[in-house]
């Protein structure tokens, strides 16, 4: 029983930077209807950012930094890159984000070069543990700031004019034109954000270890998350998020069970999630359903 | 005064829509425009209000000014914020938000002055009020028409559009949009009215305009338009004597091929 509690809390934690990450992907494609795949390179720029920024402050304000340049980057991303590609078909779009996303990572990891990086983080492997059950810190931190940046969105996009304005031009691009809505301003924001909640899921993904030109693979497990979630659902992003962290952290801990697997099944496990949810529900848990007469 | 002078607007660098259009709003009044589908009514909206660019739309010639400032080149919400406000057609409110986001939406370019204009709405149009947190795709027809409406107000325009607020409504709605417009131009709204309904566009305007693929072919005061015998027969439907000549050509028609 043990056993499972603690594959599950460190799903969560796991699953909270993937949801990070997907929410990121999420805010950019309702806003644009673009797939960014210039996210991995985010993540590991600010990830990269925090490695340098630690030296010489504390991680906690390093962090913020962190997240706060790569937002600018990706906002300077946005205006180069992609607004003068507005108009265009999504897939010309997505191609772009794709070169983008290697340019950037080659830059990155000229920084990251050849030695150790280590984000500096206060928890390490150290683990907390309650009535016989542990958890490792920096998942449960992880968890707790995935939780705080949700609820912080969440206030967001309900309360504040800009974010209405994001939501409404999500729902209707020319309506929201019409109503004196900026869809620059709009595009130039949600690209932003998904900038520095990239920033952040890879620190909490370098967190007990250390920095290196892989790391952006990791970012790659945001594209099942999405897929289960639901490609325009934020809920279904974290949702998403975590229940692909719990069930890659499952497979890991049960895959004994099933020798004739062979080893590491868990990484391939969200791919086969996506495999199954594209083939009996296309557009997720919560994402909008086409309805289209064929 | 919102003057539209010697428009020509071109969709994808070659369809003329819109060939030499020249209309006048003056302050405070009702001008109604009238046409069939595909006339460039709706274009010639957009390109005032700054809409032509999603659609690839140009303005090639001619100029929009309002109080002699050319403003066809503006961004949409700079438009807005000059005070020229476009009520879309099919209502286009934002469904999936509730009644009160989708007003405050419509106040974006004024944001300090959003509790004011969302109790001068909810004046106008009581019914919102007491649907305010109600998700706005679940409202009636009318109760669309009104919030979008009430969504352009928002923004206190000097001039408001509005492209076909009849569409799809029950004649007694139809009526009730009516007094809506009246009373917004009482308030001194001039106000540019696009409708297929054309004995209500008439009866509420005081100068009308009819446009015909691209061009505008009458101008008129309303009560000269409304007595005009093409518009009673195109427009009002009246005018023809009797159905069975028409009826007599088709079947002669049939009866020879």
């Amino acid at each position: 029983m043990a056993e499972l509690i603690e594959a599950v809390l460190r799903g969560l934690g796991t699953g909270s930077v993937y949801a990070l990450l997907a929410l990121g992907f999420v805010i950019i494609y309702k806003a644009t209807r673009v797939i960014s795949f210039a996210q991995p390179a985010f993540m590991l720029a600010g990830v990269t950012m925090v490695t340098y920024l630690v030296l010489e402050v504390s991680f906690w304000v390093a962090v913020p930094v962190a997240a706060l340049l790569t937002g600018l980057l990706a906002l300077g991303v946005e205006r180069l890159a992609v607004r003068p590609m507005v108009g265009r078909p999504a897939f010309v779009v997505a191609i772009i984000t794709l070169g983008v996303d290697v340019a950037v990572r080659v830059v990155v990891n000229a920084f990251i070069g050849l030695d150790v990086r280590n984000v500096l983080d206060p928890w390490g492997l150290r683990t907390v543990g309650i009535g016989g059950i542990d958890m490792q810190q920096r998942h449960l931190a992880a968890f707790l700031t995935t939780a705080a940046l949700v609820a912080a969105l969440f206030a967001f996009f309900r309360f504040t004019r800009m974010g209405l304005a994001m939501r409404a031009a999500a729902y209707d691009q020319e309506a929201a034109l019409a109503q004196g809505v900026s869809v620059g301003t709009v595009f130039a924001l949600s690209w932003g954000l998904a900038g520095a909640l990239a920033a952040v899921a890879g620190t909490f993904a370098a967190a007990g270890s250390s920095v290196d030109a892989a790391l952006w693979l990791i970012a790659l497990t945001a594209l099942p998350v999405i897929i289960l979630g639901g490609l325009d659902s934020l809920p279904g992003a974290v949702v998403g998020g975590l229940a692909i962290g719990v069930l890659q952290e499952l497979t890991a801990t049960y895959q004994n069970h099933a020798p004739w697997l062979g080893g590491n099944v868990s990484v391939i496990t969200p791919y086969v999630v996506m495999l199954l949810v594209l083939l009996v529900r296309p557009y997720g848990l919560f994402g909008t359903r086409e309805v289209e007469r064929v | 005064m919102l003057r539209v002078r010697n428009l020509e607007v071109v969709y994808d660098d070659v369809m003329l829509v819109l060939r030499g259009v020249s209309v006048t709003v003056p302050p405070g009044g009702v001008v109604a425009l009238l046409g069939a589908n595909g006339a460039g009514k709706t274009t010639l909206l957009r390109a005032i209000t700054g809409l032509l660019d999603v659609h690839d739309g140009e303005v090639t010639k001619g100029a929009v000014t309002l109080d002699d400032e050319p403003v066809h080149h503006l961004r949409p919400a700079a438009l807005v914020r000059r005070g020229i406000c476009q009520v879309m057609e099919a209502r286009r409110i934002f469904a999936e938000l509730t009644v009160e986001e989708n007003l405050r939406i419509g106040g974006h370019t004024s944001p300090s002055r959003i509790k004011p204009r969302l109790d001068d709405v909810f004046d106008l149009f009581p019914v919102l009020e007491q649907r305010r947190r109600r998700t706005a795709g679940y409202l009636s027809g009318g109760e669309q028409q009104m919030l979008a409406i009430g969504r352009a107000l928002m923004a206190e325009p000097r001039y408001l559009l509005l492209d076909e607020p009849s569409l799809g409504l029950a004649p007694r709605l139809v009526e009730q949009v009516r007094e809506i417009i009246m009373a917004i131009n009482k308030r001194g709204t001039g106000i540019l009215l696009v409708e297929q309904n054309a004995t209500m566009a008439l009866s509420i305007a005081g100068h009308g305009y009819v446009l015909e693929t691209g061009r505008v072919v009458l101008d008129k005061p309303a009560a000269q338009l409304l007595a005009d015998d093409d518009i009673r027969e195109f427009y009002l439907g009246l005018g023809r004597k009797s159905f069975r000549d028409v009826k007599h050509y088709r079947r002669r028609k049939r009866w020879l091929s």
